[in-house]
């Protein structure tokens, strides 16, 4: 190699470094993948927070659903609730997932915020959270017509991510299976 | 007198906010190995803690499972297996070796070579490399040099 062309090096490690450093800040490390993708919703049996009645895998999949993870001590969930209205509104199933709440709480809150949900599982213990791996409220599952969950968006769902991830997704396993 | 004795109490009190919750073990190789697992899992929530020294509820709820699997008599492997299962190879500090986590293990290793590599060419450039011997015209220019040099003084 020509001696003036070795002064370089320098300039290229830098080059390489700033590179592999600015990838490292567009990631964010808290975005984990979720280990159930493709597979089942864990098995449960839990209570309903409306009627009390004991929920299973069997009496809520069938029709391709969210999941949505949700707590009345979850900011972020109230932030979400609205577009969750609306998305209901839109014909879009979805269930909740009380997770570590007080049900009492949780009941008010629907009231006075609205019911987007066809029911909602009361995981007081975090049980099902635990299972599904949930780290935090709020969290979503898109689970297919045999109950297996196809993603997890955690945080807020908005109309940006609606519009980019979980809407194309929705519709296509939605279209997918009203077409077979 | 009694600022000692407050002092004093206040010290006293220091190790209690340490504790996080302690749970009965029926073995105490199952505490052992309650003790190396809860510091081998890693915490979802708060990323660069194990579930031992983190706070956070969901950590709480995993030390729980961790308890609760080990009384059953679940092994090691099946405890890890089962929390690879909910969360991830994220959550151990010590990921298995696949195709995911190959460049992980071999990374030290390769720096390693690349450094030997590195350095045994530095080494060899540094020690001259073989020495060539003058042909008679350097030679002669040489000598010249030299007795320019030699007259010059």
């Amino acid at each position: 190699m020509a001696p003036r062309l070795k002064l370089f090096i320098p300039l290229a490690l830098f080059g390489v470094l700033a590179l592999l450093l600015a990838r490292g800040l567009q990631l964010d490390p808290k975005e984990l993948p979720s280990a159930l993708i493709d597979r089942p919703l864990p098995n449960f049996s839990l209570p309903a927070l409306e009627s009390g009645d004991m929920l299973t895998n069997a009496t809520v999949t069938g029709e391709v659903a969210l999941f949505n993870v949700w707590a009345t001590w979850c900011i972020t969930c109230r932030v979400e609730h609205p577009y969750l209205e609306k998305l209901a509104a839109a014909g879009v199933p979805i269930y909740g997932i009380n997770y570590k709440d007080d049900s009492s709480a949780a009941r008010r809150w629907l009231a006075e915020l609205g019911n987007p949900y066809r029911a909602n599982i009361v995981d007081a213990e975090g049980t099902l959270g635990l299972d599904l791996g949930v780290y935090g409220a709020p969290e979503t599952y898109l689970v297919d017509g045999a109950g297996i969950v196809r993603y997890r968006h955690v945080g807020e769902v908005n109309d940006r991510i609606w519009e980019s991830t979980l809407g194309p997704l929705y519709r296509q396993l939605a279209g997918g299976e009203s077409g077979s | 007198m009694r600022l000692c004795l407050t002092v004093l109490l206040m010290l006293l009190a220091l190790p209690s906010a340490a504790v996080i919750e302690t749970y009965e073990f029926s073995a105490p190789e199952l505490e052992v190995r309650y003790r190396s697992l809860s510091q081998e899992l890693r915490c979802p929530k708060c990323q660069n803690q194990n579930i031992a020294d983190s706070n956070a509820p969901i950590s709480k709820d995993l030390r729980r499972l961790l308890y609760q699997q080990l009384e059953a008599g679940a092994t090691d492997q099946e405890i890890l297996e089962d929390m690879v299962r909910r969360y991830g190879e994220f959550v151990r500090y010590r990921p298995d070796f696949d195709r995911n986590t190959v460049l992980l293990w071999l990374a030290p290793l390769l720096f390693l070579a690349l450094g030997g590599a590195l350095a045994a060419v530095v080494l060899r450039r540094a020690r001259g490399g073989p020495t060539q011997a003058l042909d008679s015209d350097e030679r002669a220019r040489l000598d010249a040099l030299l007795a320019d040099k030699d007259r010059a003084q």
